[in-house]
């Protein structure tokens, strides 16, 4: 066997009360695809960090083509041809493309030459892109390639990507795909991190799963199933949620077109919006994000205000309501951004029970705090819906992704509300959790409430949801059964590729 | 009242020299901001440049020392803003406070010996031919060095952040200071260089007030010229030659409002005076319009946390 490019023997990294990696060892070969894969926490960042040269491993060796490899900062890794693309776009919003890309590289050329090379390498890959446009007015397919093109551009030999596909409509999944078989037939191994199974099975020639920080097995993705996968993932059995057929009611959220501009900078304004939702009826809100989903959530919340007619619920025009107004009414919204907006990070969970649980769970009276009945619902919540925390008392911050997301989720579930609006609810949470929340918002339809769920979880909405529509820069498809939907129709739906077209070297 | 003794020759340059404190204080900070720092300690830095710019050239005799001596002042002041903001990750608005409060006292402590001292004259540029033109001659080729240094200061910081990989990572440090982190920038690093720049700058500012404008040493002599400086980087757009547009403006106003006043125009005092600060503002207002912002992490604290 030849040597690996790069062989990873025994890394360990503790951090204080975690074990992030324990003696973990695999190989990358010469243009190998390698997924990486592993539920949240089960220390994947931490491993391409250390590869990368952000972290140092407390023991363990790293060999790059035979040799020692121990880089002490990311442009060490860089020098030896090891690239990312970070799962968090590592953008600046104010800088142009080529600022961007310029930022990336050790020894950037003048920014006339580096622009036209950006060209060329985006022509090559199929990936266009203006090297002077803003990168804060560029959509997130585009953020993408403005980092998969700082990666390119030093001729990697390595090339890291975590979660790249997370923001990506399926045609450009599919270009994406593209780009990096190209790029592994011309030698380049390509490191890839993702928790979407049926995309590694399509794309990586090899499988390493983590698991709380072990490697807990390998796998050809070709030849394993999907299922299999996902459970040495989670290492136990796996629960699909089940739907039970179900009659729909009358309308209860009814929005006729509506039309709002942004209020933020870089957002989208929607433009002449129609939906229903009847009682019991769950409708997916698909599309990239970027493409209305927050404004949309805003409108419905009561952050934005409309028309009063604009938005009904059950035939009551709350278009100039704010939040609380229609939270008596019976309309709750779990918005996507956990830490800040969903819930206050460095407050209670009982605190963040009692902000939006005060009007319905008659949480005060007279504007004094009732902190036991408060107290009780943190707990009933924590309770039902298996949040792991020590107690109520903890900030909501110490709470892992996972786990808060099922408190911000439960805490609205459990107000029984007629409504329910839930944007990205599973979010990079785990597979055992995702399931989890997920039937709870199929018992709650079930129980005849209406659902709106905004995601860009494909699969997520064709398991859920009874109808589907599709955000497209602020303009809302018309919904359509799910079960007559293929991927090709949903990605048409969604505004296709984004002006991307196929590598055509 | 006799507008007709107004000239306007020595207006425009002596709007120049009552400009320079201003501008180059502003220049300081705006590198600093640029960084993703809110340093508001600037009156702090230039009071006692101020005080350490009179004393040393006092002791010495020689203004090139005293303004070196100042600018130091001012970066050694800025370092213990480092310390509060960058070390111990203290919140960058109450430290800035501290900061201008701490160095309107301190000064006043170090110049108790030197109120009403007269300090040695500043040499003025005088190059014969062209220091003697009618005009051309007292507005450009008559002033003290340090006034060509600030302008030179200005297109200095302006090309650096526009054309250089230096300004480039200032600038992306102070727009996203986490990705600049995972990129493997030193934040920490650029942003106490940018800080120590910055004080130096706001040091030199003060140490123009008191040793060429004034030229003499009292308490708080900077009168609230830090807090313009700040003001100024703001409504200047974070752009440099902005700040310069905005600083002569303010100079020249001020400078025109005490002819007026000596003039005895009949408009109340009060109101000449405060014309300076109303109409630099309101002029910048109206030029921020545009689409640029802040430095996206301006304020914000950094903490590699992994």
């Amino acid at each position: 066997m030849t040597t690996p490019l790069l062989s990873l023997q025994g890394l360990t990294k503790a951090y204080p009360g975690v074990v992030a990696n324990d003696t973990v060892s695999f190989d990358i070969g010469a243009g190998e695809v390698h997924a990486l894969l592993g539920e949240n926490g089960a220390g994947k960042s931490t491993l391409v960090k250390m590869i990368y040269g952000l972290v140092k491993p407390d023991s363990g060796t790293m060999l790059l083509r035979g040799q020692p490899y121990a880089p002490p900062e990311p442009r060490a890794a860089r020098a030896d041809g090891i690239a990312m693309v970070f799962q968090h776009f590592s953008l600046f919003d104010a800088l142009d493309v080529a600022e961007n890309v310029a930022l990336g590289m050790e020894n950037p050329p003048a920014m006339g030459d580096l622009a036209s090379r950006i060209r060329d390498v985006s022509e090559t890959y199929g990936l266009p892109l203006d090297p002077y446009r803003r990168v804060g007015d560029l959509s997130a397919g585009e953020r993408q390639r403005v980092e998969i093109i700082r990666c390119l551009l030093q001729d990697p030999k390595l090339l890291i990507m975590d979660e790249p596909t997370s923001v990506l409509t399926p045609q450009e999944v599919d270009i994406l795909f593209q780009t990096l078989q190209k790029l592994s037939s011309e030698g380049t191994s390509i490191l890839y991190i993702s928790h979407k199974l049926e995309e590694i099975r399509t794309l990586c020639d090899h499988a390493t799963i983590l698991r709380l920080g072990k490697n807990v097995g390998e796998c050809i993705p070709a030849e394993t199933s999907a299922r299999e996968m996902a459970e040495l993932m989670v290492g136990e059995t796996l629960q699909t949620p089940e739907r039970a057929g179900r009659d729909f009611g009358a309308v209860a959220l009814d929005i006729s077109g509506l039309s709002v501009p942004s209020p933020s900078e870089f957002g989208t304004a929607l433009k002449n919006l129609h939906l229903t939702v009847r009682k019991g009826e769950v409708l997916g809100i698909g599309g990239v994000a970027g493409n209305g989903q927050d404004e949309l959530l805003g409108v419905l919340s009561g952050e934005i205000s409309t028309d009063a007619e604009a938005v009904k619920l059950a035939g009551e025009p709350i278009g100039r309501e704010g939040p609380t107004a229609r939270r008596r009414m019976g309309l709750l919204t779990a918005p996507e951004e956990r830490l800040g907006h969903a819930a206050a990070p460095d407050m209670s969970l009982t605190e963040n029970a009692l902000l939006t649980g005060s009007v319905r769970e008659k949480l005060e009276k007279r504007g004094f705090l009732k902190w036991a009945e408060t107290q009780g619902f943190a707990e009933k919540i924590i309770k039902a819906f298996d949040v792991r925390t020590p107690g109520p008392d903890n900030a909501a911050r110490s709470l892992s992704g996972g786990n808060l997301q099922k408190f911000v989720i439960g805490r609205e579930v459990l107000q029984n509300p007629d409504v329910l609006v839930v944007n990205q609810p599973t979010w990079g949470v785990d597979a055992a959790a995702a399931a989890a929340i997920r039937q709870a918002i199929l018992d709650l339809a079930a129980g005849g409430a209406a659902v709106v769920c905004i995601s860009q979880d494909l699969d997520e909405l064709m398991e859920i949801s009874d109808s589907f529509a599709a955000l497209n820069e602020g303009r809302l498809s018309a919904p359509r059964p799910t079960t007559e939907l293929s991927v090709d129709e949903i990605g048409l739906m969604m505004g296709g590729a984004h002006g991307i077209e196929v590598a055509h070297v | 009242m006799d507008l007709s003794e107004i000239n306007p020759v020595l207006l425009i340059a002596s709007l120049m020299v009552a400009a320079t404190p201003l501008l180059l204080a502003a220049i300081g900070e705006l590198v600093v901001e640029k960084a993703g720092v809110l340093n508001l300690g600037v009156e702090g830095m230039m009071i006692i440049g101020a005080i350490c710019g009179f004393a040393i050239t006092v002791e010495t005799g020689s203004t090139f020392v005293g303004f070196l001596a100042a600018a130091l002042g001012g970066a050694v002041l800025s370092l213990l803003f480092v310390l509060l903001t960058q070390v111990a990750l203290a919140n960058q608005v109450a430290s800035g406070l501290a900061l201008t409060l701490f160095g309107l006292g301190l000064s006043a402590l170090m110049g108790q010996s030197y109120v009403g001292v007269k300090p040695p004259d500043t040499p003025e540029l005088n190059i014969p031919g062209l220091s003697d033109l009618p005009v051309v001659g007292p507005i450009l080729f008559s002033h003290d060095l340090v006034l060509y240094f600030g302008i030179a200061l200005i297109a200095a910081v302006w090309a650096v952040l526009k054309f250089t990989r230096v300004g480039l990572i200032l600038r992306a440090v102070g727009e996203n200071h986490d990705a600049a982190h995972a990129l493997g920038y030193k934040v920490i690093r650029i942003r106490v260089l940018a800080i120590m720049f910055g004080g130096a700058c706001a040091g030199l500012g003060g140490a123009y007030i008191s040793l060429v404008r004034v030229p003499q040493w009292t308490e708080g002599m900077t009168a609230g010229i830090g807090w313009i400086a700040l003001a100024l980087v703001v409504f200047a757009s974070w752009k440099p030659w902005r700040v310069l547009l905005g600083a002569y403006l303010f100079g020249g106003i001020t400078v025109l409002q005490l002819n007026l006043q000596a003039a005895g125009v009949a408009i109340p005092v009060e109101y000449l005076a405060m014309s300076p600060y109303i109409i630099t503002i309101l002029v910048l207002v109206i030029l921020s319009a545009d689409k640029s912002s802040a430095p996206a992490s301006l304020g914000r604290i950094f903490h590699a946390s992994h």
